[in-house]
């Protein structure tokens, strides 16, 4: 068993770990009560799967066909940068259109703030 | 071996998009409409990345950085009109 073949074993492994990351935050996103825990699961363990994802994709092309993808790269940088900015937008959107907590939440430090305002 | 691996990998990401679809359904609210579109979106990325690995071309690496800004830009956008009703504010013209 040589190098190159062993890195392959790696990033396939590495994709299906990330894989199993997506699998795990959409039932995350079906199980959850309200949009603010759920946007725990879609935001941190998606954008977790989905780095795996392309870093084992960068890793086999990087072995196997000696192609070092900057697109690839790029991508990779854009998803980890925008991934949280589009969590933290979707749940500032839904808390000032007034979407209701879940009943087992127990404060709401923001509510003061709000109507001060 | 590999394409065993692949094969499953892609069929649990098939599945975990069903799973989001369900909540794009079914969703109380707005925001969690969104939210599940953006997850599909990510998912959707990851699959591109499983296909390119899957055929053994670099060709389809592009997609993946497409469907990641097209995605965000959709996301925001969306959170835009949900809190102001509006996409794009246009200043009052005198």
């Amino acid at each position: 068993m040589n190098v190159s073949l062993s890195i392959e074993v790696i990033a396939v492994i590495l994709i299906f770990i990330g894989t199993v990351f997506a699998f795990l935050s959409a039932i995350g996103l079906i199980r959850l009560p309200d949009v603010y825990t759920r946007s725990h699961a879609a935001s941190k363990s998606a954008t977790l799967g989905v780095l795996c994802v392309l870093f084992g994709t960068l890793l086999y092309f990087w072995i196997t066909q000696g192609v070092f993808s900057v697109r690839l790269l790029l991508g990779i940088f854009f998803v980890f940068l925008t991934a949280p900015v589009a969590a933290h937008v979707i749940c500032r959107a839904a808390y000032r259109s007034n979407v209701e907590l879940a009943e087992e939440s127990v404060q709401d430090d923001l509510k003061k703030v709000m109507q001060e305002e | 071996m590999v394409e065993l691996v692949l094969m499953s990998s892609l069929f649990l990401l098939i599945l975990s998009i069903l799973l989001t679809l369900y909540r794009v359904i079914k969703g109380p609210s707005m925001p969690d409409r969104v939210q599940a579109l953006d997850a599909i979106g990510i998912n959707l990325l990851a699959g591109v990345a499983i296909f390119a690995v899957l055929l053994r071309t670099s060709a389809f690496l592009e997609i993946i950085l497409l469907i990641g800004i097209l995605s965000f830009i959709g996301t925001v956008a969306f959170a835009r009109f949900i809190e102001r009703g509006v996409v794009i504010e246009r200043k009052p013209v005198d």
